[in-house]
């Protein structure tokens, strides 16, 4: 194989890890902030896809674009989900949020088999089989535009978290939650807010990812898996681990799918896992804890 | 200004306060006396609304506040400077300040605070960009003690407030609550320096297994045999 071959790969697993970043971001502000596992993620990716499947059959609207909106929207989502079901069980133990999200995972894909039907779905944008060249270097134009996205929204949320007061207060709960209680943190809402940005997350990525490639119902659990390889190799709670790790696992995916065979992709990023948990169980920007 | 009426608490099975009453007047200093496990904390908590008490009120200016959520009993006007501190570790010490003021009373001043507690505490404003984990026990309790005024109480709460700090930063920590009291704070007083806090105190209750056992003014238990004997051993 050539070496270009090998740096197209390389790019294009950095661009396309991003995307499974900003994903995998979501996850991990969700459980780094409530510290409820949301085990439906992969699910709320595909139901971003749907969203942006539709969106773009109505308006024409490029699924790019649309991840804002649809962010936005998954936004509000999140914060009622967060203030109606998950709220209660925040005290509960473990198995029962597990059961709450899982159950919530199984509503979302049977409601969407049950209107869309189990058939793959594809967008056919303008420049859906259009490259970049650099010299013989090629470089998919849709994954160029999708990490430039995904850049953006993820650029965006740690200004929020870095400076705005209501980020200060997320990043102040998550620290010391007595201490959120002691000085007045409404905690239930900023709870209910970072719920809402994780699934901004996981909207604008499932949206992005409706440009690149094709989705169907069933492609939840494999996401959601995806999410927590990523955001266990980047360390659990770490922001820029999550995209450190997207990235990781893109490059990863991308270069085994190459030298070995597709259907060995997930085999990889596996094998990073347990490497990761063997030899740094914390991740790799995660805080051992004391 | 605030009145404790026949409080009881409980964690699962076991009761941490049982029958609790105490009366803290506008602009006095009670101190709670109480050894290891008696229930101080638990007390302070409860009154904050951070646990929910199983019988009993709570009024402050009146209203009863028990079972109210604790965002809402910090907004009425009332402080707590935590055991242990509870700062925010990875947070600047800047933004540990700022998180004191979120709260809707406290929010219209919250720059003009800041500059009142930079200036009265000199140390904290040296290290405003640091993070507050990287603080000594010390700063970190005055910056605990900042982050409370941030919210403009009218009473705060103080949960062992010199716990392990140096004798010359404990003496700090008291002569800055006594100054607070001075200009019109009022406060609740929980010090393992039993002798210092009695002697600050106008009024005073003992608390022994979840239940008061004893009250009067600070100088009337200093003077109390059994205090002494049990409290400051004499
Ligand atoms: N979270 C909890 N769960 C169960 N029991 C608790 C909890 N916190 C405190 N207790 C129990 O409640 C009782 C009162 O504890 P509390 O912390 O209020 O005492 P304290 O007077 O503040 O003690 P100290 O001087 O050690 O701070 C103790 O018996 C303690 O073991
Ligand atoms: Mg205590």
């Amino acid at each position: 194989m050539s070496f270009s071959l090998y740096v197209e790969v390389l790019i294009q697993g950095v661009l396309t890890g991003l995307v499974y970043g900003l994903m995998a971001l979501g996850l991990s502000v969700i459980f780094g902030v409530v510290r409820v596992v949301n085990f439906a993620h992969g699910e709320f990716a595909v139901l971003a896809m749907y969203a942006a499947f539709i969106l773009f059959g109505l308006f024409h609207l490029d699924p790019i674009v649309a991840s804002l909106p649809i962010a936005a929207a998954f936004f509000v989502v999140g914060y009622m989900l967060q203030r109606t079901v998950v709220q209660p069980f925040v005290t509960r133990p473990q198995h029962e949020q597990f059961i709450l999200l899982v159950g919530l995972s199984i509503v979302i894909v049977n409601a969407l088999l049950l209107t869309f039907g189990p058939e793959s779905k594809h967008t056919d944008l303008s420049y859906s089989f259009d490259s970049y060249s650099l010299g013989a270097v090629l470089v998919d134009k849709a994954r160029v535009y999708g990490a430039a996205a995904a850049l953006v929204v993820t650029t965006a949320l740690f200004a929020f978290f870095r400076y705005t007061l209501t980020g200060a207060a997320i990043r102040a709960a998550a620290d010391n939650l007595t201490g959120a209680a002691v000085v007045g943190l409404d905690v239930k809402r900023l709870y209910a807010i970072s719920f809402g940005v994780g699934l901004a997350c996981v909207g604008a990525a499932g949206s992005i990812m409706m440009a690149l490639t094709d989705m169907t119902p069933m492609l939840g659990p494999s996401l959601t898996l995806l999410a927590f390889t990523i955001v266990i190799v980047g360390g659990l709670g770490s922001m820029a681990g999550a995209l450190f790790g997207g990235m990781l696992i893109g490059v990863a995916e991308a270069l085994a799918s190459v030298i070995a065979s597709p259907s060995i992709k997930s085999m990889v990023s596996f094998s990073l896992l347990v490497l990761v948990l063997a030899l740094r169980p914390q991740g790799l920007f995660g805080k051992a804890e004391a | 200004m605030l009145v404790v009426e026949n409080l009881d608490l409980c964690y699962g099975d076991a009761q941490a306060l049982a029958g609790v009453s105490l009366e803290v007047r506008q602009g006095a200093v009670v101190a709670i006396v109480g050894a290891n496990g008696a229930g101080k904390t638990s007390l302070i908590r409860a009154i904050a609304g951070i646990l929910k008490p199983k019988r009993g009120r709570i009024l402050f200016r009146g209203q009863n506040i028990a079972g109210l959520e604790s965002h809402r009993v910090c907004n009425l006007g009332i402080g707590q400077v935590a055991e242990g501190r509870q700062v925010f570790p990875t947070l600047t010490v800047h933004e540990n300040l700022l998180m004191g003021a979120m709260i809707p009373r406290a929010k219209k001043r919250r720059a003009e605070n800041l500059d009142r507690m930079l200036a009265l505490f000199p140390r904290l404003r040296e290290r405003t960009g640091q993070a507050a984990g990287t603080l000594s026990g010390g700063e970190q309790q005055m910056l605990a003690i900042a982050r409370c005024l941030m919210g403009e109480p009218e009473l705060v709460m103080f949960d062992e407030p010199s716990l392990g700090l140096s004798p010359a930063m404990a003496q700090a920590v008291l002569d800055t609550i006594v100054d607070l009291n001075r200009q019109g704070l009022s406060c609740l007083l929980v010090e393992q320096n039993v002798a210092a806090s009695l002697e600050l105190a106008s009024d005073a209750y003992v608390l022994e297994n979840g239940a008061i056992t004893l009250s009067g003014t600070g100088a009337a238990l200093l003077a109390d045999d059994r205090v002494r004997q049990a409290y400051l051993g004499m």
